[in-house]
């Protein structure tokens, strides 16, 4: 057996060894590089049998083609084509086509016609469809040419009567992805208009497919319509009434895609008029289609509940009777009108009573029902909502929530209706459900006032032990408007109650209070004296300022008071004082006050008053006076340079708004200082040997501006294509100013050589990223490098550090332009820990130990790849974790929230001491995405450049105080 | 015409013992087998002599299914197989088939240990019945002869309850049994296809009901318990041992986990503990939460809720409690109420129906005074509550279901004969279908209208495609030509060429012939030509030849001219056609019988 395995092992080799030199005048075909369509050739020549021949096939697809070489490929494979008598390997080929067709640079119009002519001898329907795939994708490759299109769509109605389904619907999808967008079809091609017997457009021969035998041609055919609508056809009304008898199909995927077209066309049409079926009325078609897809969230399939569910959320048109009967369920008992136990609520509210235990047959019915007005499968939009939110799947149950935010932000009176089934889904047994409802709330808070009875709902979720929601209720307290002072009470003792059950929520409370006092100066008024224990006559005890809860009723006071300026008149001296205190330790939930005897804060409120766009005015002027600084001498620039660094550091910290903008700006004119002073050291022109010490602060200057121009590139979000490429410009200076260095400092050639060619790499790399953005880098450095490039490339080291040198200190300073409110700079603080505790964490050295790290970043972008955790121990030693990608959360826009444990260990130590943890933001210069033509071709190509990893740190470092101790045996 | 007939021995415009016997295709099934709660004679039981008066049901009926563990719906089961005698199968899901022993079991001991009926079924029979159940899967299909098969749907209402499509041939039909169409805390809601049956009997309790929101009566519920915790009082839920209970001890449970709330929960033993063991296995009859979540922890294995012991009730602190009896009547639940009654701060809440006379109906309407054994009184300072939960789909259930299965009758079992006319009503002008609502004993009959399958031949359904356009179109019907052959109880319709080929049969060709006067002076041969350029002018789309042998053919026609031998200008036509032209010779004969068209040259 072996022997004979061997022998067969020689036969294959000897064979691979033969036949290139047979076939070597193949290549002469057209391609100079060896290339594949050769081999694939020999490949198939030697398949004996078909199976062989699609082993071939798929190896042969594993592997990308060049550009040039894909017309000899195709060729080859449609020669096999021909020849083959399976159907799997036709199939493959056929599907290679297609593959081969996708290539980029390669332009399929070519070989259309072979493509279509396979067509007509195929008898396999598998092998068809597979055909009419390739056709389409030809078809989109190629979509400027009416020609092709014109025949592709002949080709694809002829095939729409073949009986296999597969066919069909390929023929559909070709229709639907070519189909002439404004002309009927007849118009260029009399003998397809004669051969079907009419002028018929793209859009009635697909509607003929919608009563197909099979669901699936009935769900492509949909499809297809869809995507003819995409493709921006305007779909006719007519279909509108086909496409409701869809909706009651038997088959899910029918009525799934019948719910989607009516939508479009409840879009397209939605102020047409059409008849109400059994009656002489008539509606709008918006509400009809409204009243149909709500229909459809009492549906079989829970796939079309959610689709349907998600669809009500995008008819914004629809009229507010219409809307409002979504959430309407008549309730009847033993056929007497029953009212819902919202309605009792709220009557119960409005009557003054609240509490009332409810007694037995307290719902009672009360009046008596005719039977024949009551309507039990509602017709219409009839409490669709009210179904999707008790629907057994949550899938459904969060696309309703959903769904009911996207009508409810359109519609304020809805909103208002919707809010006791939200708040009812507080209660949902699934907690993405609840979390969901949450901030639904939250979105619609601006149209709402709480009641009382609804806010108590509400609260009692502020005991959930889940902390997602807990925070997420704190959000929406924070937005919610209330109506009594009850309220104002009854939140700040739930919160209070919450805050002693889960401490860890403090910040988030006292955020929470911060929001509640300053929206509701006017009800916090009144309970002032209640909150803080006051007494007309009697002095009370001084609470103790350390305690959360005292610190929360105050915030809450605080903010209230700042627009409320009578109430400080009712506060006691401790608070006064406690006032100060909490000014400077808590500084960003107590506002300033206007208190009476206290000038300092008048000074300190009227910061706040600079607007926005004289700062904006500012920050333009500084950017606009350095343009001037070609014309100064040396000392001047720096000084103004200097000057305007100082004033555009100071505006970030005046004006939030543009802090991003500011310090970016102040960072790049930086880097520029740094350059111009490393360039204007005297030691230029001086000796070599004599400028050590100078050269080792240039050095570091380099370097800086290395490493400042990462931070400038990844800690910044909302930077254009220009300002990224300035960016580069002056990475790219620094690197020359290192290699002039080291061609001054190191006499060895070698290195010298290696170092040089890479800094012409880089040079390329810039010209090929920022080729757009070359006109707007005139005069400047790259530019007259570009200029040079074929002399740089050709001369020796010591010659290009010398034309660098003069380039570098002749090329002026880049300007920066930009928009100042996009700008933002991506910042961390971490919450926890806080860094205060005196106590060590004690461990047994060896074993790990937890620690809890909450922080909030912002404007960070993608946080889940770029935010890590480093932990520094005392001997030097760090650690660098990645949190899990579920340790984020996102609590609003630009906003995330890092909730994570790292684990600590280390040897023995003899006492406490502290390590540090701070967050870095690690980026690569690698990160643009490379494009590249077929699939899963990435592990042949050598990576697109080297790529420079590293990390930024930008949060405070904050301090642990911990204590391994020994193990004790 | 073939009928389904529909017989309720119970539950006919009633609610209880449920059982309905159904005559389908020759087959005759027993739908449900229960017993009446309110009866303790002979009227507990249906009424088996209906079908039989003496001897074994085991030859009249041909399976017997259960839809579900209540009592109601499978309480006589023991007293009909084994008492009065039947063998046959006993169709019924896993979870039932579980659960059904332990209630039975039950409800044996009360009637014959506490009240000591005799003549009543034993254990051993307990037992031996339900060596003759068949469990069944949900959406399985079983053939329980060649004929009859069944297939089991999601019913919601308990663990393990199901709906069941009965086919024969082409008849079916539908029982529901109870079901729910809103999911609960535990169980999903009720489903099934378009199966389109001749017949869906449905359950009817509550068919003049439309229910409030179940989330609003679970957070109402929740927040009574919550307060009465917080201020440190008991809470005493009387519930029956299954179903209702499992949802609220998870609903607490779930609750208690979400806030972090430390009071016990106790849930008094018995056989709770038995149910409570099945509900824990068969998760996958549970609501999608549940089955989602049960690979990190089986949401029915408690860790709030433990057994309750006699002595726990007078400990300090607020707890709450489980007990069954759900009416107060007796048992624990009575006990631990008398217990608790005199503080305010205490609360009962009943989250069911209580019945007239017994202590939970009594303190639901007010009474604050009771009067126990032995004259004592006790003064009810407790508060109570009352939470409706019940998992019977409501009238709009109903209709959601009949939308779901789109039957083309309706048939309402198992409920009140007042509400089902309303809801009957409703029915037949929504959907326009007819709608029963029979009494016990009264059968209702429905004819059907089978499709009967027959096979065709491929080759034949390809050649009559190809003869016609290009679309299949559903809304045209088309004719065609062929042979249909019975043999063997199998209907087959093929070509006739075939058909004569199978049978052994010569083919026989049939002709007419006609012979037809005309007045027409020419002579034959040009009268042969007149015909023939007149038929060319009218039959548009016809292959007409003139032969040389003086016939014209159009298609396989053959006209032939002789001259008669009395008078030489009235010419004798003769026309001769096949069967298959029948058509187009008729035509023919009428049209050349009007004569030839005076222009013609």
């Amino acid at each position: 057996m072996a022997a004979h395995l061997k022998k067969r092992v020689y036969e294959e080799f000897s064979r691979v060894v033969q036949i290139p030199h047979e076939e070597a005048p193949a290549k002469k075909l057209r391609l100079s590089k060896p290339s594949k369509s050769a081999a694939l050739h020999i490949d198939l020549c030697k398949a004996t049998n078909s199976t062989d021949a699609l082993q071939y096939l798929l190896q042969f697809a594993r592997k990308p083609v060049e550009t040039e070489s894909v017309e000899g490929v195709v060729r080859i494979l449609l020669e096999h084509y021909y020849k083959e008598t399976d159907n799997s390997v036709r199939l493959k080929i056929a599907s290679l086509l297609g593959l081969l067709s996708k290539t980029q640079g390669f332009s399929p119009d070519c070989i259309v016609d072979d493509a279509i002519n396979t067509l007509s001898n195929e008898k396999s329907h598998q092998v068809l469809a597979q055909l009419l795939d390739t056709l389409l994708v030809i078809g989109t490759q190629l979509p400027e040419s009416p020609a092709v299109r014109q025949r592709l769509i002949e080709v694809a109605c002829k095939h729409l009567s073949d009986t296999y389904f597969m066919v069909r619907n390929k023929c559909l999808q070709l229709l639907g992805c070519l189909g002439t967008v404004d002309s009927p079809l007849t118009k260029d091609s009399e003998g397809l208009a004669t051969s079907l017997g009419g002028v018929r457009d793209v859009q009635s021969i697909i509607s003929d497919y919608f009563g197909d035998q099979d669901p699936r041609v009935r769900t492509g055919a949909i499809k297809s319509m869809l995507q003819l609508h995409e493709r921006g056809m305007k779909i006719h009304e007519i279909i509108y009434d086909q496409a409701c008898r869809l909706l009651s199909d038997d088959y899910e995927q029918v009525r799934s895609a019948a719910v989607q077209m009516v939508w479009v066309l409840s879009q397209l049409y939605p102020e047409s008029i059409v008849p109400i079926p059994s009656s002489n009325e008539e509606i709008r078609l918006v509400d009809d289609a409204f009243g149909k897809i709500s229909h459809m969230v009492s549906d079989g399939s829970w796939m079309v509940r959610v689709q349907a569910a998600k669809t009500l959320g995008s008819m914004l048109q629809v009229s507010p009777h219409f809307l409002e009967q979504t959430l309407d369920k008549k309730l009847m008992s033993d056929l007497r009108r029953k009212r819902t136990a919202h309605e009792r609520a709220k009557e119960l509210f409005t009557s003054g009573e609240f509490s009332s235990g409810r007694k037995w047959a307290d719902d009672a019915p009360k009046e008596k029902l005719d039977t024949n007005t009551v309507n039990l499968i509602a017709s219409g939009a009839c409490g669709a909502f009210v179904h999707g939110l008790e629907d057994e799947m949550f899938e459904v149950r969060i696309a309703a929530v959903e769904a009911l935010c996207q009508l409810a932000r359109s519609s304020a009176s809805f909103a208002e209706k919707c809010l006791d089934f939200l708040v009812d889904m507080f209660n949902d047994e699934i907690e993405e459900v609840r979390l969901q409802s949450i901030h639904v709330l939250r979105e619609i808070s601006t149209h709402i006032t709480l009641r009382e009875d609804q806010l108590d709902t509400v609260l009692a979720v502020l005991e959930d032990s889940s902390r997602d929601i807990r925070e997420a209720l704190h959000e929406l307290i924070c937005f919610t408007n209330v109506s009594t002072k009850e309220c104002i009470q009854l939140a700040l003792l739930e919160l209070l109650k919450n805050l002693n059950k889960y401490p860890t929520d403090r910040n988030s409370v006292w955020k929470c209070l911060k929001f509640l006092g300053s929206r509701h100066p006017t009800l916090v008024l009144p309970l002032v004296p209640e909150l803080l224990s006051t007494h007309p006559y009697f002095d009370t005890p001084e609470p103790d300022m350390d305690d959360p809860a005292y610190i929360a009723v105050l915030v809450l006071v605080f903010n209230a008071a700042k627009s409320c300026p009578t109430m400080p008149a009712l506060f006691s001296d401790h608070t006064f004082r406690h006032y100060a205190y909490l000014r400077d330790s808590l500084s960003h939930l107590v506002p300033p006050l206007r208190l009476p005897g206290n000038g300092l804060d008048l000074v300190d409120s009227r910061c706040g008053l600079g607007s926005v766009e004289s700062a904006q005015l500012f920050l333009q002027q500084s950017l606009n006076r350095i343009s001037t600084i070609q014309n100064l001498e040396a000392p001047g620039a720096q000084d103004l340079l200097d000057f305007t660094i100082r004033d555009l550091r100071r505006l970030g910290e005046l004006q939030t708004e543009l802090a991003g903008a500011a310090d970016f700006c102040a960072t790049y004119l930086r880097c520029q200082l740094l350059l111009m002073k490393a360039l204007q050291e005297k030691l230029w022109n001086m000796a070599v040997p004599l400028c050590f010490k100078q050269n080792v602060t240039a050095t570091a200057a380099a370097q800086q501006i290395l490493e400042e121009t990462y931070k400038l590139e990844f800690l910044y979000s909302g930077l254009d294509n220009r300002q990224v490429a300035t960016i580069h410009h002056v990475r790219l200076q620094a690197k020359a100013l290192q290699l002039i260095l080291t061609a001054r400092t190191r006499q060895g050639l070698e290195p010298l050589i290696s170092s040089c060619e890479k800094f012409l790499q880089d040079i390329e790399s810039f010209h090929r990223l920022f080729l757009t953005e070359l006109p707007h880098l005139q005069d400047s450095f790259v530019d007259k490098l570009l200029e040079l490039m074929p002399r740089l490339s050709s001369c020796k080291p010591v010659e290009l550090v010398k034309i660098l040198q003069t380039t570098l200190r002749q090329s002026g300073l880049l300007q920066l332009r930009l928009q100042p409110e996009q700008i933002h700079r991506a910042t961390a603080t971490i919450i926890e820990p806080t860094g205060e505790s005196d106590n060590p964490l004690r461990f047994t050295s060896g074993l790990v130990v937890a620690l809890d790290i909450d922080a909030t970043l912002e404007h960070v972008q993608d946080p889940q790849n770029t935010v890590k955790v480093q932990v520094l121990y005392p001997d030097g030693q760090s650690h660098v974790i990645h949190p899990k990608p579920g340790d984020f959360r996102k609590p609003g826009p630009a906003r995330h929230r890092l909730i994570t444990q790292v684990y600590l260990s280390h040897t023995a130590w003899t006492e406490p001491s502290q390590i540090e943890v701070r967050l870095l933001l690690a980026y690569s210069s690698s990160s643009s995405p490379s494009k590249l033509g077929w699939s899963d071709s990435i592990d042949s190509l050598p990576p697109p450049e080297a790529a420079v990893e590293g990390t930024i740190p930008f949060s405070k470092p904050v301090k642990v105080f911990i204590m391994p101790k020994p193990t004790r045996r | 015409m073939p009928e389904i007939k529909v017989t309720p021995l119970g539950a006919g415009q009633d609610v209880g013992r449920s059982c309905i016997l159904v005559s389908i295709g020759g087959k005759n099934i027993m739908l449900d087998c229960g017993m009446h709660m309110g009866y303790n004679d002979d009227r507990r039981f249906p009424d088996f002599s209906y079908i039989t008066q003496n001897g074994r049901l085991t030859d009249f009926l041909d399976c017997v299914i259960i839809s579900h563990f209540h009592l109601d719906h499978c309480g006589a089961l023991p007293f009909m197989s084994e008492m009065v005698g039947y063998d046959g199968p006993i169709y019924m899901t896993h979870p039932t088939k579980a659960i059904c022993p332990i209630l039975l079991e039950d409800f044996r001991k009360i009637t014959v240990d506490k009240k000591g009926e005799t003549n009543f079924f034993t254990s051993q029979m307990i037992k031996d019945c339900m060596k003759k159940v068949v469990p069944l899967n949900l959406h399985q299909t079983v053939q329980v002869d060649d004929e009859l098969e069944i297939k089991a749907y999601y019913a919601g209402h308990v663990l393990g309850a199901a709906m069941v499509h009965i086919k024969v041939g082409s008849e079916s039909v539908v029982y529901t049994g109870d079901y729910n169409m809103t999911p609960d805390r535990h169980l999903g809601a009720a489903w099934i296809d378009k199966c389109r049956p001749d017949i869906l009997i449905s359950e009817s309790t509550y068919a003049t009901t439309i229910r409030d929101s179940k989330r609003c009566r679970e957070r109402d519920f929740l927040k009574k318990v919550h307060e009465s915790i917080e201020r440190g009082g008991k809470v005493l839920i009387p519930v029956f041992a299954l179903g209702r209970a499992q949802e609220l001890c998870i609903l607490l449970e779930t609750f208690w986990e979400r806030m972090n709330l430390k009071a016990p929960i106790y849930f008094s033993t018995g056989l709770t503990e038995k149910a409570n063991h099945y509900y824990k296995l068969f998760i996958t009859w549970t609501n999608q939460k549940i089955r989602k979540t049960f690979v990190q922890r089986n949401m029915f294995e408690f860790k709030h809720i433990k057994a309750f012991d006699r002595s726990y009730a007078d400990n300090p602190g607020p707890m709450v409690v489980f007990a069954t009896p759900g009416m107060l009547h007796a048992g624990q639940s009575l006990q631990i109420f008398k217990k608790w009654a005199g503080n305010e701060k205490n609360m009962v809440i009943m989250p069911g129906y209580c019945v007239q006379g017994t202590i939970g109906h009594k303190i639901l309407n007010g009474q604050r005074k009771l009067e126990m054994e032995g004259r004592a009184t006790l003064d009810v300072k407790l508060q109570v509550e009352y939470m409706s939960f019940s998992a019977h789909a409501d009238a709009k259930g109903i209709m959601q279901l009949i939308r779901m299965a789109e039957p083309r009758n309706m048939l309402l079992v198992h409920g009140e004969a007042v509400k089902m006319e309303f809801l009957k009503g409703k029915i037949e002008q929504e959907f326009s279908i007819d709608c029963y609502m029979p009494a016990n004993g009264e059968t209702a009959t429905v004819t059907t209208n089978p499709s009967v399958p027959v096979d065709i031949s491929l080759n034949l359904l390809k050649r009559e495609m190809a003869l016609g356009g290009p679309l299949p179109d559903p809304k045209k019907p088309r004719t065609m030509h062929g042979t249909l052959i019975m043999k063997e109880n199998s209907l087959k319709l093929v070509s006739s060429e075939q058909a004569l080929k199978e049978l052994g049969l010569n083919e026989h060709q049939l002709r007419f012939t006609c012979r037809v006067q005309l007045q027409d002076p020419h002579s034959d041969n040009d009268t042969l030509h007149r015909i023939y350029t007149h038929l060319k002018s009218v039959l548009k789309g016809y292959t007409i030849q003139h032969l040389p042998d003086g016939t014209v053919m159009v298609e396989s026609i053959v006209i032939k001219v002789s001259s008669s031998a009395e008078d030489a200008n009235t010419k004798v036509l003769l026309l001769s056609w096949s069967y298959q032209d029948e058509d187009l010779g008729s035509f023919l004969s009428t049209l050349l019988k009007k004569g030839l068209p005076s222009g013609l040259c």
